[in-house]
């Protein structure tokens, strides 16, 4: 937590270019109904959310940084810290702990050496827990950078570990 | 195209495509619902593609990518019209073979077909045992329409339905048939979509809104997404009808974001409409003005709740508020709001064209037509079946789902959520509709069935879903947060094995309070799973407390990895795999798991090869002493 906190301090004050915020916040007209949207739109662009970079939306819209703090912290979608390069998500959805997604993730945790929620000190990979992919024939089912795998053993997962860059 | 202006022009439209086009021509349609694309299915229609070009073939031959035809258990999935030759788990590999023989020779290839319990193939998609018993009245054409095709919707009918309410019926008159239909809610509740209507008609209020629920939130169940990304169309249908009835010129589609390909698609579809003036101002030439915003959720299960997703809409954190005014009366910017799940919306249309007769031919006294349900867990099937309300759990498990995987013994199906509850083997001839699910003490929920066997410990599920709720609940009301919370106590305690002899009232207590007590139905419902499961399960739970022993063998503190000595062949393999090294012994040495170190993970007894099967799970038994210094291999 007190690491968490730390990083978190450290990202206020990063250098960031602003120009694609802004072009988010053009395309909903400058709208705060449509501030969720507007969000998600720019996670899905810089990864996280910065401390400058929902200073801008709210300046842009008007509204009391509070109102954007309340958003990015309710909803799971969004960071407030940097995310890795690379993504996996462990689906623990119903079928999917049936059929041993608590092994899996077991299997996934020790392969990359963090815990869901945590990202590695090299921003190499971010770890997740997602309660349903809906893909349920794969169960238990994980998503690395958006592919979609079935049950991996240890030795595959560390091979994808020591496979990316 | 151009606008579409009149009845005339929709109707002469749809000529020209159904003229243009000729049944009798091949076509391979390849499911590439979210299911299928994880199994490569994408990979499959390039082969297809790439082969049917290198061949000559262009011109001659239609490759259709459509939405989720329902049996994931065996995709890619690919059926290959006028025949309906319909072929399981399709590698890439396989295109070649499939192009050679079935498109040009005209001949079956045998081994990717579906084999029946007698040992004989079946080639037509319809007459596999997994579709046979189904009535996939609004699921059905999914395996027919390429979803960013409005052209393949029309082709089938689409958008008659609309033209019957606008042309020849009046609102009320499209309220009535939904009403006499008896059309519920297929989003959880029930709640008949006809007075919800009705209601937000007569709300005051000039302005008013529709809204698609397709924030499908309950781990375990996918109907709502494979719906809206394999036919938008039917869905977004449902909504203007209901748009036009209700007298609103605005609608939402809440969908969640974590379902991007529902996300394109439902765009790809509004943008058609609006292109042939579908949407937009005086839709066919009428004075009906309507259009559709889409709205992303970015992941709280919470939001699924009326009041709570129409605040998100306006752009706030998505909470529910207490609902004496209702939502169909005061809902987005305090005009009267009417919500209802994708199925449901999908169901309008139907009803509009056949008429509520029709509607009510199939179902029970209270529960008509059909219901989608995501049957997955430990069946052999798994995928998306939509029966007739009212067919027993048993035939949809065992006569759709081919029973239970790897021939276990079945134990138990949830149904309906984290809202819903658990129904074990005595009620597995219950008909399933509204009614009968709650009267078991479990819900129809928006449709999720997970089959559990024997290996499933029933305890453990109900903290699984204390767990979900316990990260979904918004903390608004304190019956919920704190509820949650103290009930989830109790059972970690349980399946520790440091539960008391009171816990069970305990729970019981909690639970009481929180149905009575909470503010939405997140809480109100989040007992269901743990006060069913006591209820059909007690004697596991007093094992667990009593006898510190999970029968099932899944309660991580109260199970141990055994090597049987008389058994292990000293093998190594499950030594070389242990993550944490605790395994002991040698070659030709008998191998021994050193229970301080193991974090049971499991892996030594998955590795142990089957013709020793030396590894078990002990629970609630002494683990045997192993001689020190190690035992030689016999």
């Amino acid at each position: 937590m007190i690491k968490l906190l730390k990083r978190w301090k450290e990202s206020r004050t990063m250098e960031q270019d602003l120009t694609k915020v802004d072009e988010i916040v053009d395309k909903y007209e400058s709208n705060d109904e449509s501030l969720i949207q507007i969000l998600l739109d720019i996670q899905n662009e810089y990864r996280w959310l910065s401390k400058p970079i929902l200073s801008r939306v709210c300046d842009r819209l008007d509204i009391p940084l509070v109102r954007a703090y309340h958003i990015a912290t309710f909803y799971k979608h969004f960071s407030l810290l940097p995310q890795g390069r690379h993504s996996v998500s462990v689906c623990l959805g119903t079928a999917c702990h049936v059929r041993g997604a608590n092994r899996l993730l077991d299997r996934v945790t020790q392969a990359i050496g963090i815990e869901p929620g945590q990202t590695t000190p090299d921003e190499k990979f971010t770890l997740n827990t997602v309660n349903c992919l809906g893909c349920c024939a794969l169960g238990p089912a994980m998503v690395i950078d958006g592919e979609y795998r079935s049950n991996l053993g240890a030795k595959e997962l560390a091979e994808i570990v020591a496979g990316a860059d | 195209m151009a606008k579409l202006k009149s009845l005339l022009d929709l109707e002469e439209l749809r000529k020209s495509i159904v003229a243009a086009r000729d049944p009798s021509k091949l076509c391979i349609t390849i499911c590439s619902g979210t299911g299928c694309h994880a199994y490569a299915s994408e990979k499959v229609a390039e082969a297809f593609s790439s082969e049917i070009e290198q061949r000559g073939l262009s011109g001659k031959i239609d490759l259709r990518r459509t939405g989720c035809h329902g049996f994931c258990e065996r995709g890619p999935i690919v059926v290959i019209f006028p025949d309906e030759i319909c072929y399981l788990s399709v590698k890439p590999e396989d295109v070649s073979e499939i192009v050679s023989e079935t498109l040009i020779h005209k001949k079956i290839v045998e081994r990717l077909l579906y084999v029946g319990d007698d040992g004989k193939p079946i080639s037509n998609e319809n007459d596999i045992p997994f579709y046979k018993s189904q009535i996939r009245i609004v699921f059905g054409d999914n395996r027919l329409i390429d979803p960013q095709s409005i052209e393949d919707y029309l082709a089938l009918g689409g958008y008659a339905a609309l033209a019957k309410a606008l042309f020849e019926m009046t609102p009320e008159e499209v309220i009535e048939v939904i009403k006499k239909s008896n059309l519920r809610g297929r989003g959880g509740g029930g709640f008949p979509a006809g007075i919800k209507w009705e209601t937000t008609r007569n709300a005051p209020g000039d302005a008013k809104y529709v809204i698609v629920n397709a924030d499908e939130g309950d781990p375990g169940a996918y109907m709502d997404r494979s719906l809206l990304e394999g036919n938008p169309h039917s869905v977004l249908e449902g909504l203007i009808i209901g748009a036009y009835a209700i007298g609103a010129n605005q609608g939402y589609v809440y969908v969640r974001q974590e379902y991007p390909l529902a996300v394109d698609n439902v765009s790809v579809a509004i943008d058609q409409m609006r292109e042939l003036g579908l949407l937009g101002e005086k839709i066919l030439g009428t004075g009906f003005d309507f259009d559709i915003i889409v709205h992303r959720g970015a992941g709280a299960f919470v939001s699924g709740e009326s009041s709570a997703l129409m605040t998100a809409i306006e752009g706030r954190v998505g909470e529910p508020r207490p609902k004496y005014v209702r939502t169909a009366v005061s809902g987005i910017h305090g005009r009267p709001s009417n919500l209802n799940n994708v199925e449901t919306w999908a169901n309008v249309p139907l009803i509009i064209k056949h008429g509520a007769d029709w509607f009510r031919g199939v179902g029970t006294e209270g529960s008509k037509g059909t219901k989608i349900f995501s049957l997955v867990g430990k069946v052999k099937h798994t995928g998306l079946v939509e029966v007739p309300m009212g067919m027993p759990l048993r035939e949809i498990i065992y006569d759709i789902g081919g029973g239970i995987r790897d021939n276990k013994k079945f134990k138990a199906v949830q149904t309906g959520g984290p809202s819903g509850g658990v129904i074990p083997e005595s009620l597995l001839n219950l008909p399933v509709d509204f009614d009968e699910l709650s009267k078991a003490g479990s819900m129809m929920g928006s449709g999720g069935m997970i089959v559990m066997d024997e290996d499933t410990c029933v305890v453990d599920v109900a903290r699984y879903f204390l767990n979900f709720l316990a990260d979904e609940s918004c903390g608004k009301c304190i019956p919920c947060r704190e509820g949650i919370q103290q009930m989830l106590v109790v059972l970690n305690r349980i399946c520790e094995g440091n539960g008391t002899d009171d816990d069970l009232e305990i729970l019981t207590d909690l639970g009481d309070m929180m149905r009575d007590c909470s503010l939405c139905a997140l809480g109100q419902t989040a007992p269901n799973p743990v006060l069913s499961t006591i209820q059909y399960f007690r004697e596991e739970y007093e094992e667990h407390i009593k006898n510190h022993r999970c029968p099932a063998g899944v309660c991580k503190e109260l199970i141990n990895y055994y090597i049987d000595p008389e058994k292990c062949q000293a093998c190594m393999i499950c030594m070389r795999n242990c993550p944490v090294g605790a395994i002991e012994g040698g070659k030709n040495i008998v191998h021994v798991i050193m229970q301080e170190k193991c974090t049971k993970c499991g892996t030594c007894l998955e590795v142990c090869p089957p013709r020793f099967s030396a590894v078990s799970k002990l629970s609630g038994v002494e683990i045997p002493e192993v001689a020190a210094g190690g035992i030689k291999v016999r």
